[in-house]
């Protein structure tokens, strides 16, 4: 199961400034193609399928991972700062588990 | 039994050459209808033109479980990308909303063999762009 996602992101920036944001969450990212050694069935998929970023409301990245993307979904992209405010991350996968975290970005 | 040193070499010389893994389906044609596709259905229909999108993929990559792969399309509004050998193409649908710094993104994926990674770029005047990487897998990352 998931746990608590991580993200670096800069404390603060320039208006302006275009800024650098890594993500980070564990998960199994169950690619539905792994087969049961016993049964021979195919495990079903249970992946990440919805990452989006905002910033103050305002969509930044909007990313739909399928099975290929590996365990522990790493995630890097950009920002462009249009003022001081929260970066929200919301992650959410095929059983409906939703992972949110936030992270404020001061102006200076 | 005498194993003679040309006896022994050879043996080697065939391990080494299996520790490359090619990807291979039932049916290639109806994989690669699925990979184009998959690119239609993106595209509208649309042309792709190759170039405008710039693709970061390591050459060989040891651990077909996690690649690094970066993608880069200026002006782009979204990214598909593919892998061409894997058993599901698609890999990662990426959208950029307006305040996206540029119009790059770089993750880790999955490749089940050696095969090519694809971007195919949806660019903000409505026209498509793509390139595309070959990555040589040594260890296959799709559970098999």
């Amino acid at each position: 199961m998931a746990t608590k996602p991580r993200v670096k992101v800069p404390k603060s920036a320039a208006v302006g400034d275009v800024i650098t944001i890594k993500t980070l969450i564990n998960h199994k990212m169950e690619s539905g193609q792994r087969k049961n050694k016993e049964t021979g069935e195919k495990i079903p998929q249970q992946i990440i399928n919805s990452f989006v970023a905002t910033f103050n409301g305002t969509e930044v990245v909007n990313f739909t991972p399928h099975g290929g993307i590996s365990a522990n979904p790493f995630f890097e992209f950009t920002l462009k700062v249009p003022e001081a405010g929260d970066l929200h991350f919301v992650w959410m996968d095929q059983s409906g588990a939703v992972f949110e975290t936030t992270k404020s970005i001061a102006i200076g | 039994m005498n194993l003679s040193r040309r006896h022994a070499l050879a043996l080697g010389g065939a391990a080494v050459t299996v520790s490359l893994i090619p990807v291979s389906f039932a049916s290639a044609a109806s994989h690669n209808a699925m990979v184009t596709d998959a690119i239609a259905e993106y595209t509208g229909g649309a042309d792709v033109a190759e170039g405008g999108v710039t693709l970061t993929a390591p050459e060989i990559a040891e651990n077909g479980n996690t690649v690094p792969v970066g993608v880069d399309a200026p002006g782009a509004t979204g990214i598909l990308l593919l892998a061409d050998g894997n058993p599901a193409p698609i890999v990662i649908a990426l959208n950029f909303g307006p305040l996206s710094g540029g119009s790059g993104a770089s993750t880790r994926i999955r490749l089940a063999g050696t095969q090519n990674v694809v971007a195919v770029a949806k660019m903000a005047d409505g026209t498509f762009k793509s390139a595309s990487a070959a990555v040589k897998v040594t260890i296959g990352g799709c559970g098999g």
